[in-house]
């Protein structure tokens, strides 16, 4: 459903912006823009899936692993900065303790997670202050900024230039676009068969073709359109790789199932064998990890820190898996909704920007996207209730009549 | 003589304050299904917890040996792993996962790192055969009923490879069909299996169906373990060894109570439960109750009383509720508890610490909260007349208290109690639906209580007194209806009540269902 939507506003604002929306250089800012959305909205999805507990301190956090890494990159008075690989594990691990922090209060002491992450968000911003002394910091190391997406050549070069020498398209790009796709569809079909042989259920072959041949066409549009600008953004890269990852966790391993498990029916789960303590404490420490890595993604996008950036991180990455379908209750949602909840966002933002919306005027827009989407899902649950009633009563009258 | 699988031995388990388990025995062979009986409160689950390592190792004294062996189980799992599986009277299934996620929750499918969803829904198919489920593995836990969630809950145990099965209360839940469809399987699994099961179940006509023993808890103790092949396993002689225990001079008597015209009358009325939309709580029922009268509802856990209670309390509970409420002859909607109130009606909760009190506040404000109106004037809360009521009404209902400022939360059971009816006395009701009033107090608050009850029916009020304890309804009750399985299956005259007779009223009813569903059939 959120699919035919995002798809609607594309092209709604493709006539506003008579097509600026679909520019190749709009869709390479898209992604960079929006990466710390993704990235966070994936860690929030986590919290979400418990029960609806979400993590206002992302915003705080990212300032203040982004505050430490731009601090220890920087020239002081000559000597140069740390290495950047020391950085970024500093990055990580600014953020890693931050979630244990949070996971143990949370999790451990009971400590309800909107009290214990409101004080994450209020101290950890602090701290930032205190440590950048209020100032910005500026990030000046090339390395660094390429490999995660900031300044100007943050793109995967293009070493595949010499099969089309004279094409304007970033040739490296559309055929990796197009090496994916292929996989993809390989893959599927592989595995289809692989299936067969072992006797499982399948679904039946149209609706597989049907499937495959939209992201084969997606995945090769995209890398066109990438193609057409500079190639694909390392941010991009990033990303696929955090998403992939966190895909995976939620839909094949047991510490997503139990996420999925807590959220729906905690006593349920317990009762299962299922200490659901460690569920709780292990999606706070890896919503930490991933604000750890959202900083850096900020801070070389950003070329720099200061004590002010991260604010609303928090309220984007929620709004983005609220709209992408999650649960406010818990147990449902998935990675696929928090794509698409951050692309529509993303979509909106941009198109807005480009139709030059007054930024006031776009918070409100913003704001009504995010209650319809989760009007919808109420509605669509109390429809869903409602038939039911229905067809009870009327299977109640039938066995009335049957008595009679 | 088969082999022992199972010997718990001298299990006692305390409680703050109660002893919930007094050296209790109990000896399961393999192979065979062990139904415990007893009533409400006996213990039976306790043990069960015990044995299933809920309780763990440590918080209770005594020796559960299985197969051979001392075990100190810390947790589920490590039951589990010996394969003691328990199925809970509330099923424990997430209800927007899947059948097969249900199944194999907590007992993945798959490596370690990966779980193979594929092997997990050709397995979950497996042991779906094998329940005789024919639903897709993938189809949504909510999507079905309760009956066939039974039967998940079965294949799921079955999938940890489970050697010895608990069920407790399997058929609370389900008609009389899937009832002994249910029942039917448990001797197939008997059969094919060699599964030995152990059946808590306050269904004695089930009992005598499936089991090859019988255990009988009562207050925390093993009274008896009868056998089917040797001894008698009427539903008499089971109810004997629940009941066995004599009616004293608990209850004070009524005098020169005229019993006057009817207050409240329910008719027809039909409760759907709120989640489960398919089954009915409350089912087609009629009851009546008059001015200065106390009417007892007696029903075991699960029948349906509080439902009933608080779906004609201004529909608090229940979806696609139908059937008629009078009042004072008059036919009546109430659709929220204001109105209910409005209307002269008073709900006093079996629930007191979680639907009936404030507890982290006064004396003082939880006697007014109901009838606020009645110590204010255009909205403002007139404070000395407020104290007074609430002085008032501890001084008459001898609620001990240093206070009336004293926080609910600090007083005993007893008293919280008290503050709980005088809530509802304040706010000045013609009908109080009392549920369960003496649950978890001691015996003197007890009579207390029922001196209230007896002043409040006096005063011309009508009492329902809802109770699952059989010598508080003979002795308190002027009339009683009995209630089973969302219906009431019984009505006497408190004078004429027995225990043997109210139980037999409650037995009685599942034959009667099946003959009925048959008719319907045919």
């Amino acid at each position: 459903m959120m699919i035919i939507a995002t798809v609607i506003v594309v092209f709604v604002f493709y006539f506003i912006t008579n097509g600026k929306n679909l520019n190749p250089n709009s869709i390479d800012a898209l992604i960079s823009q929006n990466a710390y959305v993704f990235i966070l909205g994936t860690g929030m999805l986590l919290c979400i899936l418990t029960g609806g507990n979400i993590d206002l301190s992302v915003g705080s956090v990212v300032c203040l692993a982004g505050g430490v890494g731009a601090i220890m990159m920087r020239m002081m008075k000559g000597i140069p900065g740390l290495a950047w690989p020391v950085a970024v594990i500093a990055m990580l691990a600014m953020g890693l303790l931050v979630g244990l922090w949070h996971g143990y209060w949370i999790a451990y002491v009971k400590v309800p997670p909107f009290i214990a992450t409101l004080v994450g968000m209020l101290a950890f911003r602090g701290l930032a202050n205190i440590i950048m002394k209020g100032e910005a910091v500026e990030v000046d190391n090339k390395a660094f900024l390429n490999i995660f997406g900031g300044g100007s050549d943050c793109y995967i070069p293009d070493f595949l230039k010499f099969l089309a020498p004279e094409s304007s398209l970033n040739v490296t790009c559309f055929v990796t676009g197009i090496v994916l796709a292929a996989g993809y569809a390989v893959f599927t079909f592989f595995n289809r068969t692989r299936l067969i042989k072992k006797g499982y259920k399948v679904d039946s072959f149209v609706a597989v073709i049907i499937k495959t041949l939209l992201i084969v066409a997606v995945v090769i549009w995209f890398s066109y359109k990438l193609a057409g600008y500079r190639g694909i953004p390392t941010a991009l890269i990033w990303i696929a790789l955090i998403l992939g990852i966190f895909a995976y966790i939620t839909t094949k391993t047991t510490l997503g199932r139990n996420l999925y498990a807590v959220g729906g029916n905690e006593k349920a789960t317990r009762l299962s064998g299922i200490d659901t303590r460690k569920v709780m404490f292990s999606a706070y420490t890896l919503m930490g990890v991933l604000s750890g890595f959202a900083s850096i993604v900020n801070i070389a996008r950003l070329q720099g820190s200061t004590p002010t950036y991260g604010v609303g991180y928090e309220m984007d990455a929620i709004a983005a898996c609220f709209i992408g379908g999650a649960s406010a209750y818990g147990g449902t949602g998935s990675i696929g909704g928090v794509i698409i909840g951050a692309a529509l966002m993303g979509i909106i933002n941009q198109g807005m920007s480009l139709a030059s919306t007054p930024v006031n005027y776009q918070k409100v827009v913003k704001g009504i996207v995010l209650i319809v989407a989760v009007l919808f899902d109420v509605i669509m649950q109390m429809k869903r209730k409602g038939g039911k009633k229905k067809a009870t009563s009327a299977a109640a009258t039938e066995k009335g009549g049957a008595n009679a | 003589m088969a082999k022992v699988l199972l010997e718990m031995k001298s299990i006692t388990k305390t409680f703050p304050g109660v002893k919930a388990l007094d050296n209790v025995n109990l000896k399961v062979e393999e192979g065979e299904i062990h139904a415990l009986v007893g009533e409400n409160g006996a213990g039976k689950s306790t043990l069960m917890n015990v044995l299933s390592g809920i309780y763990p190792y440590g918080t209770y004294d005594g020796d559960i040996v299985y197969d051979g062996e001392v075990c100190k189980f810390h947790n589920i799992k490590d039951s589990e792993k010996k394969g003691i599986v328990i199925i809970h009277q509330e099923l424990a299934l997430v209800p927007y996962m899947t059948i097969g996620e249900n199944m194999f929750l907590g007992n993945e499918q798959g490596s370690k790192w990966c779980i193979d969803w594929y092997k997990t829904y050709a397995e979950a198919d497996k042991y779906l055969a094998m329940v005789g489920l024919s639903d897709s593995s993938k189809t949504l836990i909510k999507d079905i009923g309760t009956g066939k969630q039974q039967l998940v809950e079965i294949a799921k145990a079955l999938a940890k490879n489970a050697k010895l099965l608990i069920l407790d209360e399997p058929t609370s839940s389900l008609n009389e069909t899937d009832s002994r469809a249910l029942l039917d399987l448990m001797k197939k699994l008997q059969r094919e299996e060699n599964l030995t099961m152990i059946i808590i179940s306050h269904k004695l006509n089930e009992v005598s169906y499936v089991a090859d023993k019988i255990t009988v808890v009562r207050d925390g103790s093993t009274i008896e373990t009868l056998d089917a092949k040797t001894d008698d396993i009427s539903e008499t002689r089971i109810i004997k060894g629940m009941v066995g225990r004599e009616i004293t001079d608990r209850f004070p008597k009524r005098h020169d109570v005229e019993i006057g015209d009817v207050m409240m009358e329910v008719k027809d009325w039909t409760v759907y439960h709120p989640e489960f939309s398919e089954r009915k709580v409350c089912d087609n029922i009629s009851i009546n109750v008059r001015k200065g009268e106390v009417v007892g509802i007696y029903g075991l856990m699960g029948a349906g009383r509080t439902e009933l209670a608080m779906s004609i309390f201004g529909r608090s509970y229940g979806i696609g509720i139908s059937g008629d409420l009078i009042l004072r002859g008059e036919n009546v909607t109430l659709k929220s508890p204001k109105q209910a109130i409005e209307a002269g009606l008073a709900y006093v909760t079996e629930d007191r610490k979680g639907n009936g009190l404030v507890l982290s506040n006064s004396i003082l404000r939880n006697t007014t909260l109901a009838n606020l109106g009645g110590v204010s004037k255009n909205t403002f809360i007139d404070k000395d007349k407020e104290y007074e009521v609430a002085v008032e009404y501890v001084k008459k209902l001898k609620t001990k208290t240093p206070s009336v400022e004293q926080l609910v939360g600090n007083l005993s059971g007893g008293n919280q109690q008290k503050v709980l009816l005088a809530k509802w006395m304040f706010a000045n009701p013609d009908v109080l639906i009392l549920d369960e009033p003496t649950r978890g107090i001691d015996v003197g608050a007890k009579y207390e209580i029922y001196c209230i009850i007896n002043d409040l029916a006096k005063a011309g009020k009508s009492v329902v007194m809802i109770s699952s304890e059989l010598p508080e309804v003979i002795g308190m009750s002027d009339r009683i209806y009995i209630m089973n399985q969302a219906k009431i299956v019984g009505e006497m005259k408190a004078s004429e009540a027995t225990q043997e007779n109210i139980m037999a009223c409650i037995v009685g009813v599942s034959g009667e269902a099946s003959a009925d569903s048959k008719g319907s059939e045919a």
